[in-house]
Order: C-alpha cells, then sequence, then structure tokens
C-alpha cells in the first residue's frame, strides 16, 4: 500500500510499505477513507521530538472502513462499519480507561520501558508517533491496523461527509478539552494562543461554553481573521503588544482563563527569551520553545487557569515559576482523552451545532503530502489545515 | 479587517528580525553621520584622520542621507548594500592614515577594527535581505466567513454551557 513514511528532518515520503495485518486478537484493520497533517505532525518533520525510526508511517487523525477484524473486537466492528479512528489507543479495560483518562491508557503502549524512560510513567499507545508511544503504523496511509479496536474507534453515520467527521480523531476533541477543562464561567475571559487548528477549535469551544468574550493571538493574519469568525478579538502579536491589548480588553487584570495552542516550536520573536530558547534548541541543550506558555503565566489574571493543548516534548528552562507559584495559577494539560468528548462531539455536529469543517483549507491526494508538510509548517497559501485522500 | 496593506510587496517577509536589525543600523547611521557633521574636528582626531575634515563632514552627510533613507524606505535591502560600499570608503580613507605616524596609525587601526565588524554585520543583513522571496504577494486568503457555526457567535455563545466544567 502507499503511505507517508518518515525518513528524517524534513523528508516525508510517499511510498510503498507491506500492508498492515491482524497481529492480536483485538486488532481490526481499516482502509482509509481520508487523513490529515496536524500541527503535532510537524514536531516529527523537524525533527524535535525524538523516538522515530526511518520508516515510520505518519499521521494520527483518519478514519475510513473496517476491512478486516480480529475474533476478540466483533462485538463491537464488523467488515463495512466506517469509524473514525481516535488519535488514543485506548484499552478500556485498565484503571486509567474506566476512569476515562483514555490518553494514559496503560496497557496500550508496547513500548512502555521507554516511555517509562522519558516521562516516568508511561502513556497511552498513540498512532504513528515515535516509538516513545508504541511504535504504532500511522494513519497517512490506504490502511492502518488498529489495536484494541473494540474500543478504539468511533462509529460514524454514513449520512455525514468525511470532512465533517475526520476531526473527532483528534483536533476537536482537543480543543473542546482544551476548554472544557478550563471550567469557563460566564464573565470569563478566555485567551488563545495559536490560531491553528487547534486554536480554532478551542475558541469555538469556549465560545459554546459561554466565556464572556475569548481572544484570539497569533501572527498570520488568514488565521487570525479565522478566529475572529469564530467570536474571537484577533492580537496580532506582530503589530501589536499583547500585553496592551489584553489589558485594554480586561481593565489591566488579565484573562482568567488562558490557552496554550502553541507547544513546543512557538515562533522565534524579538523577545529575547524565544531568541534564547531557540539557540539552546540548536545545540541539543533544549528540547521545547516555552515562550508562548512564559507570556501566558506572566499575563493571566491571579488564580486563573492554564490549559495546555499546545505538545511539548522534553525539557525547557527559565520557567517563571516564581509568577506560577504566588499568582496561584492552576495547570490543566494531557494528551486528549478523545473518546471521553467523541460521542458528545457528534452529536453536536449531527445537530448542526458545529461544522469542522470551515478549518480545512487544502485538500489532496495522499502522494501530495510531502510537499504540503511544507507547505503547512511555512503556513505558506493560507494553509490551516490540511486533509489527505490515499 | 485586514492585518497588513493587500498591495505591500513585502507581505510575509520571512525574517523580520533582520528587518528590524535594517532599521536599528539606519538610526546608528543617523546618530554618526550627525555627530560627524557636528564635530567633524574631535571625530577626525579620534580616528587619526587630523586635517581631513571636510572628508569626515562628508561621509557625515552620507551617513545621514542612508540612515534616514534606511529609516523611511518600504524596503531597506538597496539602502543596506549602500551601508556596505559607504564601509568600504571609510576602510580605504582610514588605510590611509596608516602611514602617518605612530600615533595616527594606531588609532586608524582601532577605527578600521571597528568598521570591519560593522562592515560584516552590513554584509550579513544585506545578504539575508536580498535572499528575500521579492515576487508580489498573493491576495490574502479571505477566511472571514469560515465561522464553523449555523448562527453569528455571539448567537452561539453558551449553547454548550452545561458542559462547561465536566472534567
Amino acid at each position: 500500500m502507499r503511505a507517508l513514511s518518515w525518513h528524517g528532518k524534513h523528508d516525508i515520503r510517499c511510498e510503498s510499505v507491506p500492508d498492515p495485518q491482524i497481529e492480536h486478537p483485538r486488532d481490526a484493520v481499516i482502509r482509509v477513507t481520508s487523513c490529515a497533517i496536524c500541527g503535532s505532525d510537524l514536531h516529527l518533520y523537524d525533527n524535535f521530538i525524538p523516538g522515530m525510526t526511518p520508516g515510520d508511517v505518519m499521521g494520527h487523525e483518519c478514519m475510513g472502513e473496517v476491512v478486516e477484524v480480529g475474533p476478540e473486537s466483533r462485538h463491537a466492528l464488523k467488515v463495512g462499519d466506517r469509524v473514525v479512528i481516535p488519535f488514543t489507543i485506548s484499552c478500556g479495560a485498565c484503571p486509567q480507561c474506566l476512569r476515562g483518562n483514555f490518553s494514559v491508557c496503560e496497557r496500550s503502549n508496547r513500548n512502555a520501558s521507554l516511555a517509562q524512560k522519558a516521562f516516568g510513567r508511561t502513556t497511552a499507545g498513540l498512532f504513528g508517533y515515535t516509538q516513545l508511544t508504541g511504535g504504532y503504523q500511522g494513519g497517512q496511509a490506504e490502511y492502518i491496523r488498529v489495536p484494541f479496536a473494540d474500543k478504539t474507534h468511533v462509529k460514524v453515520p454514513s449520512n455525514l461527509s468525511d470532512e465533517k467527521l475526520l476531526f473527532l480523531s483528534d483536533i476537536l476533541p482537543t480543543g473542546w478539552q482544551a476548554a472544557v477543562q478550563l471550567g469557563i464561567e460566564e464573565t470569563d475571559t478566555v485567551a488563545v494562543w495559536g490560531c491553528g487548528p487547534v486554536g480554532q477549535f478551542a475558541i469555538r469551544s469556549a465560545v459554546l461554553l459561554g466565556a464572556k468574550q475569548v481572544i484570539a493571538i497569533d501572527r498570520v493574519p488568514e488565521r487570525l481573521e479565522m478566529a475572529a469568525a469564530g467570536g474571537a478579538i484577533p492580537i496580532n502579536f506582530e503589530v501589536e503588544s499583547v500585553m496592551e491589548r489584553i489589558d485594554a480588553l480586561t481593565d489591566g487584570k488579565g484573562p482568567e482563563k488562558c490557552i496554550d495552542a502553541v507547544g513546543l516550536e512557538a515562533h522565534v520573536s524579538g523577545h529575547i527569551d524565544s531568541m534564547y530558547d531557540r539557540a539552546k534548541q540548536a545545540v541539543m541543550a533544549e528540547s521545547d520553545r516555552i515562550h508562548a506558555l512564559r507570556e501566558i503565566i506572566y499575563l493571566i489574571r491571579p488564580a486563573g487557569t492554564i490549559s495546555m493543548p499546545g505538545v511539548y516534548g522534553g525539557l525547557a528552562d527559565k520557567v517563571p515559576l516564581g509568577a506560577l507559584m504566588n499568582k496561584g495559577i492552576t495547570v490543566r494539560t494531557g494528551q486528549t482523552h478523545t473518546q471521553r468528548w467523541t460521542d458528545d462531539l457528534l452529536r453536536r455536529i449531527e445537530e448542526g451545532q458545529i461544522d469542522p469543517t470551515f478549518v480545512i483549507t487544502h485538500v489532496a491526494d495522499l502522494a501530495d503530502g510531502p510537499a504540503l508538510y511544507e507547505t503547512f509548517r511555512d503556513k505558506k497559501d493560507g494553509c490551516v489545515k490540511v486533509v489527505l485522500k490515499p | 479587517m485586514r492585518y497588513e496593506p493587500q498591495g505591500s510587496p513585502r507581505r510575509g517577509h520571512p525574517d523580520r528580525e533582520t528587518d528590524r536589525l535594517a532599521r536599528g543600523l539606519g538610526l546608528f547611521s543617523l546618530a554618526l553621520g550627525l555627530a560627524e557633521i557636528a564635530a567633524p574636528r574631535a571625530v577626525a582626531r579620534s580616528v587619526g584622520l587630523s586635517g581631513r575634515e571636510g572628508y569626515v563632514r562628508a561621509c557625515g552627510a552620507r551617513e545621514v542621507a542612508t540612515g534616514i533613507a534606511l529609516l523611511a524606505a518600504d524596503d531597506p535591502m538597496p539602502w543596506m548594500w549602500g551601508r556596505v560600499v559607504g564601509d568600504a570608503v571609510d576602510l580605504g580613507l582610514l588605510a590611509s592614515a596608516l602611514d602617518e605616524g605612530p600615533q595616527r596609525r594606531e588609532r586608524a587601526g582601532l577605527a578600521m577594527g571597528a568598521v570591519a565588524a560593522v562592515t560584516l554585520l552590513d554584509f550579513a543583513v544585506a545578504k539575508t535581505l536580498s535572499a528575500e522571496d521579492r515576487r508580489p504577494a498573493r491576495p490574502l486568503k479571505d477566511y472571514r466567513r469560515r465561522r464553523g457555526f449555523p448562527r453569528p457567535p455571539e448567537a452561539m455563545r453558551g449553547e454548550a454551557r452545561e458542559m462547561a466544567g465536566v472534567y
């Protein structure tokens, strides 16, 4: 089959790889009808997260049709079912899954010992996201093997397009969880750093959850306009002072709730700390550039809450712990417990409350994937979200 | 609401930091030029060029003109190359003082070291700016109607309030 494989920094290839097979009785094989490039795939493309091996198939946002089911998943799936595949692989039976903490499933990471070395304890297996999270082949391919398939799927109706459903796999529930875990109140201002796809969904989620006002911070004009279309007040940090605008919008007190939808590759701006991070990253003395997070800790209102859907990979320094502690800030983090939210979000899509297709800017054949990685990384051609058709 | 002029040929400048550095060098040009015009004797003596105040004043005028252009121009690139050429002229002038006695040689040598360092910076900035993609920008993609909601955001506010804090 054809798949997008990782071969090193900035080297993604569309090539022929072996077809996936049922390897365990709970597996299923899915024929992928649509898949997407995620912002977190760019961290692998830019080689900032360790643990990829050449030939690894990329992708953790996909959906399609079941073509083969292992005997222990047949109670939940049958050939022909239309499914969205959550990016977090979950067994559904371990203590964490039973609590709904699907992204920290204790059983799905087959390379748990590697994860323990990196993180102290293991987290869930993920598709196409390094050996640290299981080394599972990803979904930017014609077919994908889904482990624990009886629990790692979302059945979707046939009357809705792939484009409306695909993002249940990751970015829609990720933006949603980022907003839900803030505990938004009607009087709250929610500020969202980063207007990529997750930031866009976080903005709309904050509006639906009833925030008084939502502020969006980015530097790409098209993305800020998309944020404004969803109800946010845009701030372009390259042409105006984030602090002055936020102070003006919050009576000088700062937002009660903040979302970091930027993650480890914060833009290197004129701020000394961002240049410092870039220099340290270049000599491999630090893995994450955390300028956005520092700015959030500085600007958030005391006793506020920070939600971090943005992906961080390893270590960073110059964290303003003094401000974090003395201001009494709560920080909520984590990969998304995708399955916790998908039923509710599918209902909202079916009812028309939210239409996720707004974020799609590029639809192309799988073979165009390598070029579109670059387009997406460089934010060229107004690129916000790429959907690929295998 | 548009954030950048539609017709700006420099939209999407890949390296705003270099652009800012060029403007900073423009300020430096302006300050140096004003000093050379206002106090040519002191400047000439400090760099081993006593007796050549006329040259110093002329260099000052050039620096002021370059500085204003760097600060005012939409595209600083050609003016950065102007600075590089000016640096070469300055180095030539200073070199002529190297065989005019030990004190002058020492002062001119120090000044040449400083000018050489600035020349390297000027060259790097000019070269970086020259590498910029100068094709006219395409119009911005228009995402102003991509709201993702069936109704305007104001009408959707709080539609899922029952889920706030359900975590």
